[in-house]
């Protein structure tokens, strides 16, 4: 089966000056993953793990400071067969955004104009990216998509202050949902919302998936949403994938010392056993270590881990783990380990104080 | 890893139920909230209506015996009021709440607002907001030591704050100089709790401090929690909505649903067995890493009508989700029936309607007609159970 | 602070023209010390001859050299706006702070007051006035009036910044760090509001010379000292347009729209740098 998404060694930093600081992050360095058609894809990992900016490069949201150093991004679906990072601004509006790839956040009012019902939002996307020309078939069919998700029609017509954060939640799906795009990315949409409302989002999201067979993408760092909803799940952390396997592996039997600490840390109710924490904290992306990112705070660290990037080992069952202490044939390219940087990347250099 | 001693207190009498417990003979409560009702006025100057935030709830905390003691439950539940009476923010609209015996409103009067605080400290959701982004953090720590006494001057806040910051695991050296955003979330929970730690306090309220902290990071709080209160004999009220720290870590638990304490006790009971239907929705809500049946957690389920509406209803306010409620559940709001040592706010276990026990599934997986609660008001729901799911 | 004036004038180019504007001011303000002209005599030099390289900005019907006497005119006109500017900032510091952080009966009773002095009609209350003390309507009486009337505005935009400050966690660990009312105001808001003060403080330094301009157009204020406004009325009593004498308003016409737009610029430039997003992006948030 062909990918729906083949992101290839994506390096995306962001570069700011100011009053002659120059300040590089480099927050996605070196991301190569497939996304298939009928899943969900779960992305993992702490806050300033590059998850979010990576998201932003998938969903064209690619803004100053942020720019693209390598890599594609290559979509295939339909009649689209090409390198996303190619397309220009025109395009991504017009071809992908809502109808072949679409966003939800963490956080609704993004997308809900607070000053109109919402189904007036609904009548400015439909609007803009097909065209409304039976004002009653619109409404009818509007009605009958958010029906169909569960929500109660009345949403339609009242604003985005007056549902709960939950009901936002799911009528932002829904307008996401609307013109059944290939590709919906779900951007931490649950975490400020309470046990039992995201339980029922993820649900509708679910539900979803299974019913038009498209694919999700889930970003959120809690580990047992993951568990409950994605069918794989990709680990990251500081730029770099560090594992990615079947949900049941990552979490039966992870390999990499990153995911085998974030699953062992997890509290559970029947529980009590004493969980350590990771000591030390997440590394500054304008200034990361040599070698494996997580070599500072990894328990079973070896030299190499010290000044060689670990290459993605492949495993069986399209297990693929980034660490020097497990075996198995590694991925082709080759990635470039730091210590040989081009000409290019010593250009981007961090932190130049004058 | 060997069983931690979790200091737990095992219920020391017959009288002790939920939230109400016994200290040492003669000793007074450090905390005892006496049937407190928090009602707030909300809506336009035409249109206002009550909203009861808190609604009779009792409890009772001794210093002699420190705790790790949760409130939980959604948002609306009232646990963030609970947290503002007890730091002394607010005052209760009927009821008491008393500090040491006496009324707080009394306490906190003129100077004794500053002893107060020296008693009792908060650690905040949001860890960058808690601390200016604009100082250095370590200048708060400087500033609670010198002006609670503990210092006299700079250089012995200096050594003040180092120790409180190593007893969390920091040190001064590490966060010295530091700006806010130069620290991971977790470190400046960790600073919050040593600066919090500073004047010896015998509790800290801390309000959903785990929620903004990624989850590797959680553990070091929450452990923290759990020395606090074997080392250091400092109580921690402990608000969250994330039950599975919550059993991890505490003694005793309440849960809160708009206003009420519909269950309340042991939290090895609580959480593990849950009596009250709201508390069996939680738990099951709560996603496992280990899920057996992952199928079940994402079948269906309602979310409640809108919040005002739950509100404004009489009766228990878990009625319309409710797969076994009764008539009388929406008449008059349930007490507090007693189970062993809990007390649970549900119809179920009134000894006088004898009713038999009978586990509690499916709970929120029965569809309810959403359209006619909404366009009809207050309807009976017509409950139709769709997928009856095994827990 | 060198490093931080030297990194403006880099990167910033509203910085860098403001700068070489106010410089051009400044370098007028230093030069009034060093005049060969007293302000006050009359008739020294030719009349009404327009500018030359004896006489820069040409010579006034009064027999003044025009440049030497716009000299102390900016001076003036200077002085005035930063004296009625530091009092009011004062002012409106003491009233916003106060005001919001206390909340409650004091934040009504200073509101109240503030908004009094925002209704009132301060163009004819300075007529007024300046006809009831005509003799000691100094500059300095003047700029101190302007001090005392300049404050409303910029106090009820201290106070919602406060308020809002007043909510966010920080100020609630301030609190249980036992620190007073009055170092939470200083240590947590001031920084914050620092910015609004700033930039209102250039605002009312132009408003303050604008006033200035306008009581001494009228021939309302102490015309014996020369400012930016005195050189307007005196071209004005002695018919300068009509006469042809374009240099006896255009020189202060100029020398007001340089230090203007340098001022404004110097503001919006420093206000970016000062602003605590900007700070926090600098330290690297």
């Amino acid at each position: 089966m062909e990918p729906l998404l083949a992101v290839k060694d994506l390096r995306a930093y962001y570069k700011t000056e100011l009053y002659g600081i120059s300040r590089t992050v480099r927050a996605v360095d070196g991301v190569t993953f497939d996304l298939y058609p009928n899943e969900i894809y779960g992305i993992a990992g702490e806050s300033s793990c590059g998850k979010t900016t990576l998201i932003k490069v998938i969903s064209g949201n690619i803004r100053n400071p942020l720019k693209i150093q390598s890599g594609s991004v290559h979509f295939k679906a339909g009649d689209i067969d090409r390198d996303m990072l190619t397309m220009s601004a025109d395009e991504m509006r017009t071809m992908m955004r809502w109808k072949r790839i679409s966003y939800v956040m963490q956080g609704s009012m993004s997308v809900l104009n607070p000053v109109r019902r919402i189904i007036r939002t609904f009548q400015d996307i439909v609007s803009t990216h097909r065209g409304i020309k039976d004002r009653k078939l619109f409404l009818d069919e509007t009605t009958a998509h958010v029906r169909r998700l569960g929500l109660p029609s009345e949403v339609l017509h009242s604003f985005p202050h007056q549902l709960s954060g939950g009901m936002r939640q799911r009528v932002a799906i829904a307008m996401a949902t609307i013109f059944e795009p290939n590709l919906i990315i779900a951007d931490e949409p649950t975490t400020a919302l309470d046990v039992v409302v995201q339980r029922g989002v993820l649900q509708m999201l679910k539900e979803i998936q299974q019913q038009s067979g498209n694919t999700v993408l889930l970003v959120t760092h809690d580990m047992a949403v993951h568990a409950n909803v994605a069918d794989r799940v990709m680990i990251m952390y500081a730029g770099r994938i560090m594992e990615e396997a079947a949900t049941e592996t990552i979490f039966q039997a992870p390999r990499h010392p990153y995911t085998q600490h974030l699953i062992s840390s997890l509290p559970s109710i029947g529980e009590r056993r004493q969980r350590a924490a990771l000591p030390g904290s997440p590394p500054n992306l304008s200034d990361p270590p040599e070698g494996c990112r997580f070599h500072l705070r990894c328990p079973v660290a070896i030299d190499i881990c010290k000044t060689v990037v670990p290459a993605m080992r492949v495993l069986p069952d399209r297990h693929r783990v980034a660490c020097h202490l497990v075996e198995g044939p590694t991925e082709t390219p080759q990635e470039q380990p730091d210590a040989t940087m081009t000409e290019s990347d010593a250009a981007v250099t961090t932190q130049e104080v004058r | 890893m060997t069983e931690p001693t979790n200091g737990r207190a095992a219920s020391r009498s017959d009288q002790e139920v939920g939230l109400v417990i016994q200290g040492e003979p003669g000793e007074k409560p450090l905390f005892e909230l006496d049937h407190v009702v928090v009602a707030f006025q909300i809506g336009s100057l035409l249109a206002q209506s009550k909203l009861i935030a808190v609604n009779d709830v009792s409890m009772t905390l001794y210093a002699s015996r420190p705790e790790i003691f949760t409130l939980a439950g959604e948002s609306g539940s009232g646990k963030t009021t609970m947290s503002r009476l007890l730091l002394g923010d607010l005052e209760p609209t009927s009821g008491e709440v008393m500090f040491q015996g006496r009324p707080i409103r009394d306490v906190i009067k003129g100077a004794g607002r500053k002893r107060f605080m020296s008693e009792v400290q908060p650690v905040f959701q949001n860890p960058f907001e808690t601390f200016n982004p604009l100082r250095r953090v370590e200048e708060y720590l400087f500033d609670t030591a010198v002006n609670f006494g503990v210092a006299k001057n700079r250089k012995e806040a200096a050594d003040v704050a180092d120790r409180a910051l190593k007893s969390v695991g920091l040190s001064l050296g590490e966060v010295a100089k530091r700006y806010p955003h130069e620290l991971s979330g977790g470190q400046i929970q960790r600073v919050s709790v040593a600066r919090a730690l500073i004047p010896n306090p015998k509790i800290i309220v801390a309000d959903e401090p785990v929620s903004m902290v990624d989850a590797s990071l959680r553990m070091e709080i929450v452990n923290l929690f759990r020395k606090l209160r074997d080392d250091e004999r400092v109580s921690v009220i402990y608000i969250t909505h994330d039950l599975a720290t919550a059993y991890y870590v505490s003694d005793r638990i309440a849960i809160m649903l708009r206003g009420f304490v519909v269950e309340a006790g042991p939290v090895e009971e609580v959480l593990v067995h849950p009596l009250h239907p709201y508390s069996v929705l939680l738990k099951e809500s709560v996603p496992e890493p280990a899920p057996q049946n992952k199928e079940a957690w994402t079948t269906h389920i309602t979310l409640g009508a809108t919040e005002v509406r739950e509100f404004a209803r009489a009766g228990c306010k878990f009625a319309s989700r409710c797969p076994k409620v009764m008539d009388i559940c929406r008449q008059a709001d349930p007490p507090d029936f007693r189970v062993g040592a809990r007390a649970v706010k549900c119809y179920l276990y009134d000894p006088a309607l004898h009713i038999e026990a009978a586990p509690i599934t499916g709970v929120g997986t029965a569809r309810v007609q959403m359209d006619a609660l909404l366009e009809k008001g207050e309807p009976s729901p017509a409950v139709t159970p769709e997928k009856e799911d095994v827990a | 602070m060198l490093k931080v004036i030297k990194d403006m004038l880099r990167f910033d180019t509203r910085f860098r023209i403001a700068f070489i504007l106010l410089s051009l001011i400044a370098i007028m303000v230093l030069l009034s010390f060093v005049s060969p002209y007293s302000p006050d005599k009359t008739f020294e030099v030719a009349m009404d001859s327009p500018p030359s390289v004896e006489h820069p900005f040409g010579t006034t019907s009064r027999g003044q050299d025009l440049f030497w006497w716009m000299t102390y005119a900016v001076g003036n006109s200077l002085l005035l706006g930063v004296i009625a500017a530091v009092i009011s900032r004062f002012i409106a510091l003491a009233v916003g702070l106060t005001a919001g952080y206390r909340g409650g009966w004091v934040d009504r009773v200073l509101m109240a007051i503030n908004d009094s002095f925002v209704v009132m009609p301060l163009l004819p209350i300075l007529i007024l006035l300046s006809f009831l003390i005509r003799g000691s309507l100094t500059v300095y009486t003047l700029a101190i009036i302007l001090g005392l009337f300049g404050w409303p505005w910029d106090a009820r935009l201290i106070r919602s910044q406060v308020l809002s400050l007043k909510e966010r966690s920080f100020s609630r660990t301030a609190v249980y760090s036992g620190a007073s009312s009055w170092r939470i105001s200083v240590n947590e808001h001031l920084p914050f509001v620092l910015p609004v003060v700033f930039a209102t403080t250039i605002n009312n330094m132009l408003w303050s010379i604008g006033m200035e301009v306008t009581l001494s157009v009228l021939g309302l204020s102490d015309l014996s000292r020369p400012t930016l406004g005195t050189s307007l009325f005196w071209a004005n009593q002695h018919g300068a347009l009509v006469a042809g004498i374009w240099w006896w308003i255009g020189a202060p016409v100029l020398i007001a729209v340089i230090l203007f737009i340098g001022l404004y610029l110097l503001m919006t430039s420093l206000n970016d740098f000062i602003d605590p997003r900007t700070r926090l992006r600098l330290m690297g948030a």
